[in-house]
């Protein structure tokens, strides 16, 4: 019979009992929807935390301190101190691949505006950090040697502390702040970067020379939490990382069997390892969404049986007019792939959609692809095809005189 | 000389049943010419279904020959059997065998959704036809729940005719109805009978048999009696003479 007719019919027999088809439909819809809406959540976080890291500046390398096991007891890295200014001035001096080096000493705390109170963090720069954090001023003048020199008590401001702490329309240019309880005159104003996506918002900072942040905040003068340091290409990324590893090494006095006691990190190597770690979250997600497709599957197989059961008689009668084993068996057959398609295409709908009340409502990102939409369709045709198989060739092996007086 | 339709020689099928054989049929032989309206009598349990399933190739005899329009059907193998059935026999059921939640127009479709040479225009048109010739046309669009048992049988009569066999089997298709409704598809039978139609027609009640040409009688499996009618009652003029349909109400 041909292909078309055995379809025709298959889509008649579903008709007949459309509840029961969209019920067993339903475990493929959710399986995929799942499907697509994980692997879209998955693929989009991994794609901000990319274009975020590098919005950062990819040109940015990273000094964290780092126990070398010296002591014998391996301390958390922001606890342990192995950085100070000496190391600073000995890159900023020796290295060649960089343009621009700042210390980083920070602390959180209350930022206070008359009534208005804020909790948020401080960081004690230089005035490359806004070159190697690629942040720009939007108003106002960044701090100068002179500031750094006398730990002077100005600030820069993030938009999300300006807009929790100073009215609309106000300009905070030149307005006094409190950080804790000292005192910070607001000198400029950082143009918005938006959220990054550790759910980290980027603009919520306050920017103040290190001294300052050393000598009235968190009293204590000699080590820092990081240095930043941008190379002068994404080329030079690894030479400079390279070059600063030795200054630090020669300037900490480490002999050659020693191990580092600080690590530097290039942010291409930060992309790599959240990108790994969120390429293992989709595939973990995906696979539980999976679960669910087959699951589904299994439900098509078991409905599938009943269908065989229960339409016997009507089996029974199809091959008495003239259907061959394998007629039966084609239309059994193609009425689970239907299900399964049909169910597949809803579930494509779903997810799209529930994809995009994710990013809407929870403002996650998201990114569909063709190829989740491509495999999610693939694998509903096999498994209409799988599941369906073994009840279709049920139906096609029954005997039609005891399938004519099944009752 | 009429052309024989069907002829079967020393026919047997026996069933086993755990460790005994149960013979349903016994060394049977009889042919039937074509434009024949042949009723198989008996009483309950005497091989009447087992005939009909083998001559309707449905089932094959334990030995024997069975030669249909020509062709030897012990030699087909299932799919050629499947053709068998859809094109040169019709097949009318004691329960109707309806598709439920299926027009009537649909369920007549049904036999030439099987039949490769048939479009969809064609199949519908030839479906009319049928329903036209048991005076059905006006039901197409009805499911089997909205009409009475007499007019699905007719439904499935129509089913049978569609695929234009050579001959139309039906196995106690009276069995579910009143002698009213009984007769009415008598008189259908009839009158495709004189258009040509070869029909053999299961029964075990005399009165139906009356309106055939001929009778064959099994007993326990074998022939006991093969009879032509001379005088083949009139089905429609048998309805007349019944009384009244409403005769009882007040
Ligand atoms: N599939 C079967 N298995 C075993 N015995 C059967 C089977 N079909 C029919 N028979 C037996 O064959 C005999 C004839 O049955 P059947 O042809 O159905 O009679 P009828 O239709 O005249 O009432 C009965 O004794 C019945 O029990
Ligand atoms: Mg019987």
């Amino acid at each position: 019979m041909a292909i078309l007719n055995l379809i025709k019919l298959a889509i008649k027999a579903l008709q007949r009992n459309k509840l029961r088809a969209f019920l067993t439909m339903l475990g493929i819809i959710i399986g995929v929807a799942a499907v697509i809406a994980m692997m879209a959540i998955g693929q989009g976080s991994k794609e901000s935390i990319r274009s975020s890291l590098s919005g950062m500046g990819s040109n940015m390398i990273t000094i964290f301190p780092q126990s070398n096991l010296e002591g014998g007891v391996r301390m958390g890295g922001s606890s342990f101190q192995s950085l100070t200014m000496k190391d600073v001035n000995a890159i900023k001096k020796q290295a060649t691949k960089i343009d621009g080096i700042s210390p980083v000493v920070n602390a959180s705390g209350q930022a206070v505006n008359g009534g208005q109170n804020w909790p948020t963090s401080i960081y004690g720069v230089s005035q490359d950090y806004l070159h190697i954090r690629q942040f720009s001023l939007k108003d106002g003048v960044n701090f100068t040697d002179k500031d750094i020199l006398t730990s002077a008590k100005v600030c820069l401001l993030g938009q999300t502390v300006i807009d929790n702490l100073f009215a609309p329309g106000v300009d905070p240019v030149g307005k006094y702040i409190r950080f804790g309880k000292t005192p910070f005159q607001v000198i400029g104003i950082l143009n918005p970067k938006g959220q990054s996506n550790f759910g980290q918002d980027q603009d919520d900072i306050i920017l103040a020379p290190y001294t300052t942040v050393q000598n009235r905040i968190t009293a204590s003068t000699v080590y820092l939490n990081q240095i930043y340091v941008s190379a002068i290409s994404e080329a030079a990324s690894d030479s400079a990382t390279n070059e600063i590893t030795s200054i630090l090494r020669a300037n900490h006095h480490l002999t050659d069997q020693q191990e580092d006691d600080f690590n530097v990190r290039t942010q291409a190597e930060l992309i790599s390892t959240i990108s790994a770690t969120s390429s293992m979250l989709t595939v973990l997600l995906t696979s539980i969404a999976g679960i669910s497709l087959f699951i589904g599957g299994i439900g098509i197989m078991n409905i599938m049986y009943v269908s065989v059961t229960e339409r016997t008689k009507e089996i029974g009668l199809r091959m008495a007019i003239g259907a061959r084993g394998s007629d039966i068996l084609m239309q059994f057959l193609i009425e689970a792939i239907i299900i399964s398609i049909t169910g597949g295409l809803i579930g494509v709908g779903l997810g799209l959609l529930s994809s995009f009340l994710i990013t809407k409502l929870a403002h996650w990102p998201v990114l569909i692809s063709e190829t989740s939409i491509m495999i999610s369709f693939l694998v509903c045709g096999i498994t209409g095809v799988f599941f369906g198989y073994y009840p279709a060739q049920k139906a096609a092996r029954l005997d039609p005189i005891e399938a004519l007086r099944y009752e | 000389m009429a052309q024989e339709i069907l002829n079967i020689q020393h026919l047997k099928r026996s069933f086993a049943m755990g460790g005994e054989t149960v013979h349903a049929l016994k060394d049977v032989s009889f042919s039937i010419q074509a434009g024949e309206f042949v009723t198989i009598m008996g009483s309950s349990g005497s091989g009447k279904t087992t005939m009909l399933n083998i001559l309707g190739c449905l089932d094959n005899p334990t030995s024997g020959t069975y030669m249909l329009d020509g062709q030897d059907v012990g030699k087909l193998d299932r799919n050629q059997l499947a053709r068998v059935r859809n094109s040169k026999i019709g097949f009318v059921f004691q329960s109707y065998n309806l598709l439920a939640r299926t027009t009537a127009l649909e369920n007549v479709e049904l036999p030439l959704f099987y039949n490769k040479k048939v479009n969809a225009a064609e199949r519908k048109q030839r479906a009319i036809k049928a329903l036209q010739a048991v005076k059905l046309d006006g039901r197409m669009d009805h499911l089997p729940n909205q009409l009475s048992g007499g007019q699905q049988q007719r439904v499935a009569i129509a089913r049978a005719l569609v695929g234009e066999p050579v001959m139309i089997l039906a196995d106690e298709a009276t069995g579910n109805l009143d002698t009213r409704t009984s007769y009415e598809i008598m008189a259908l039978m009839q009158d495709l009978n004189k258009e040509g139609k070869t029909i053999v027609f299961v029964t075990h009640e005399p009165d139906i048999a009356a309106f055939s040409s001929r009778t064959i009688m099994l007993r326990d499996g074998s022939v006991q009696k093969d009879l032509k009618n001379e005088k083949v009652r009139s089905a429609r003029q048998a309805l007349e003479e019944l009384p009244p349909a409403d005769s009882y109400s007040i």
